[in-house]
């Protein structure tokens, strides 16, 4: 399908209006890719088509929206990351009597367990409390239940362990059927909500944020927003972790953050602000 | 400034067998060679960086890996980063995706093509390599239908002759040539 781009922005500003989603700022090639996706699997073929049917049936826009997020997510994607949070992050939060930490961006929560279980284990979840929030509501669902098919329980082992993990992963999990069950104690300091980084302010002020793999599929603009929200919601000396991908680099807010783990792409506020 | 070009992008889609066909290609570019190629190589997630190391040892062009938000310039070499899909936006600059794999493949060749004949459509020109899969042959079939050059390696000429053949099998492709004539092909394109 090649879209009309007039008429392609003309969807995502209908869409905006009438059910207050704004895609307007996501980067729009794979945006484009995944309307053309969603297009094909109902058979459709015209846009403007889409565009009306979207405006009058309000399932059909909730399986939209769903399809709009990409959901991708494994427990210590990159443990690399994770490897470095432990070793350059967590003693400098073990200084503080109390830890806030947000996780945007979190999808079906594999990476908020993973953390949990990172805390756990240097000896700072039970005075931590971490904030993990996303737009897509079903996903969330999903992460408050702490409930994964199995089949994934391999990668998810052979990371922890690459990730610098000191105990047996199934030390944290019952097994039941085709599933795994995250413990209990590891949900205690977990809050999961609703909230939409291109709309939603700050709700608190937090020693480390993380949101990985969610920028990429914001246009500058947008993410230039999100690292302002993030600045303001950072403590001074607080961390900022972001995927594999991304980095401040070409945005406005790169002088006021510091380098810990380039590779990694950790970050720290500067004390200073302009 | 010089006057425009004939064509704006070149791009590569390459499976097993790559590192090879690739070395050849790039290592007789000369420095001058202006057109930015953008190169899709399906490999392993661990070696982040290596594939770009080792290219750039056999070529006098600059060659990186392509960072979100990169603005693609002339006379660069772009590789598509590991476990991720890669596109190219309408003001030229690159962006990433973790999307779902697109037959079994992330990267996904169709997916970088697709959306680079989106912004390009005549003015780009796209290669089908060696591979043992047929990932690359809806983002060929796309190209074409956007007025765009299409070439596939000749599968006698090719490790693994897979990928080209499904290309091939299309009907979309114009070009069917040995990696030397490939070679001799880029250059005269960018004399175009
Ligand atoms: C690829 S997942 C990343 C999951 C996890 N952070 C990781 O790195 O594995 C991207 C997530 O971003 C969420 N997202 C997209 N737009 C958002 C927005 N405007 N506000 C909050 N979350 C958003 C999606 O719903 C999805 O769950």
């Amino acid at each position: 399908m090649n879209f009309d781009k007039k008429e392609f922005q003309d969807l995502l500003d209908s869409i905006h209006f009438i059910y207050g989603y704004d895609f307007t700022d996501y980067s729009e090639a794979s945006l484009r890719r995944r309307v053309e996706h969603f297009m094909t699997s109902r058979k459709m073929d015209d846009l403007t088509y889409l565009g009306r049917t979207l405006a009058k049936d309000e399932r059909l826009f909730a399986e939209f929206v769903l399809e709009m997020s990409v959901t991708v997510t494994t427990m210590f994607r990159d443990p690399a990351f994770y490897k470095s949070i432990r070793e350059n992050v967590t003693k400098r939060l073990a200084t503080y009597p109390f830890i806030k930490i947000w996780i945007a961006g979190c999808a079906t929560g594999q990476e908020v367990y993973s953390l949990a279980i990172l805390l756990e284990e240097e000896g700072l979840l039970n005075r931590s409390i971490i904030y993990a929030t996303d737009i897509n509501q079903k996903s969330l669902q999903i992460a408050k239940e702490g409930v994964y098919s199995i089949d994934g329980l391999k990668e998810y082992t052979l990371n922890y362990q690459k990730a610098g993990g000191t105990k047996s992963f199934s030390e944290y999990y019952k097994a039941k059927y085709n599933h795994v069950m995250f413990d209990k104690s590891l949900k205690q300091n977990i809050v999961f909500s609703p909230h939409n980084l291109a709309v939603d302010q700050s709700f608190n002020e937090f020693q480390l944020i993380i949101c990985r793999n969610v920028l990429i599929y914001f246009k500058q603009s947008l993410q230039n927003k999100v690292f302002d929200l993030f600045y303001d919601s950072l403590c001074p000396f607080g961390f900022l972790g972001l995927g594999n991908k991304e980095s401040l680099l070409f945005s406005d807010k790169k002088k006021h953050f510091e380098d810990i783990d380039k590779r990694e792409k950790i970050f720290m506020k500067k004390k200073i602000s302009s | 400034m010089n006057k425009k070009k004939k064509y704006g992008a070149i791009v590569i889609g390459v499976s097993a067998g790559g590192l090879t066909a690739l070395s050849f290609i790039f290592k007789k570019l000369p420095a001058d060679f202006s057109i930015p190629i953008i190169v899709i190589q399906h490999r392993n997630t661990s070696q982040r960086d290596l594939l770009e190391e080792i290219l750039q040892e056999k070529c006098k062009l600059k060659l990186k890996q392509a960072d979100e938000k990169e603005k693609i310039k002339e006379g660069t070499i772009y590789i598509g980063p590991p476990d991720y899909h890669l596109l190219i936006e309408s003001d030229h600059t690159f962006s990433l995706s973790s999307d779902a794999r697109v037959k079994y493949s992330r990267p996904s060749i169709d997916v970088l093509f697709e959306s680079a004949s989106y912004v390009y459509q005549d003015r780009l020109v796209g290669i089908i390599l060696t591979g043992a899969n047929n990932d690359g042959s809806d983002g060929i079939k796309r190209i074409a239908k956007n007025g765009g050059m299409t070439i596939a390696q000749n599968p006698e000429d090719a490790e693994f002759p897979p990928m080209p053949e499904a290309a091939i099998a299309t009907g979309s492709v114009r070009k069917i040539l040995s990696l030397a004539e490939i070679q001799k092909c880029l250059l005269k394109i960018n004399q175009e």
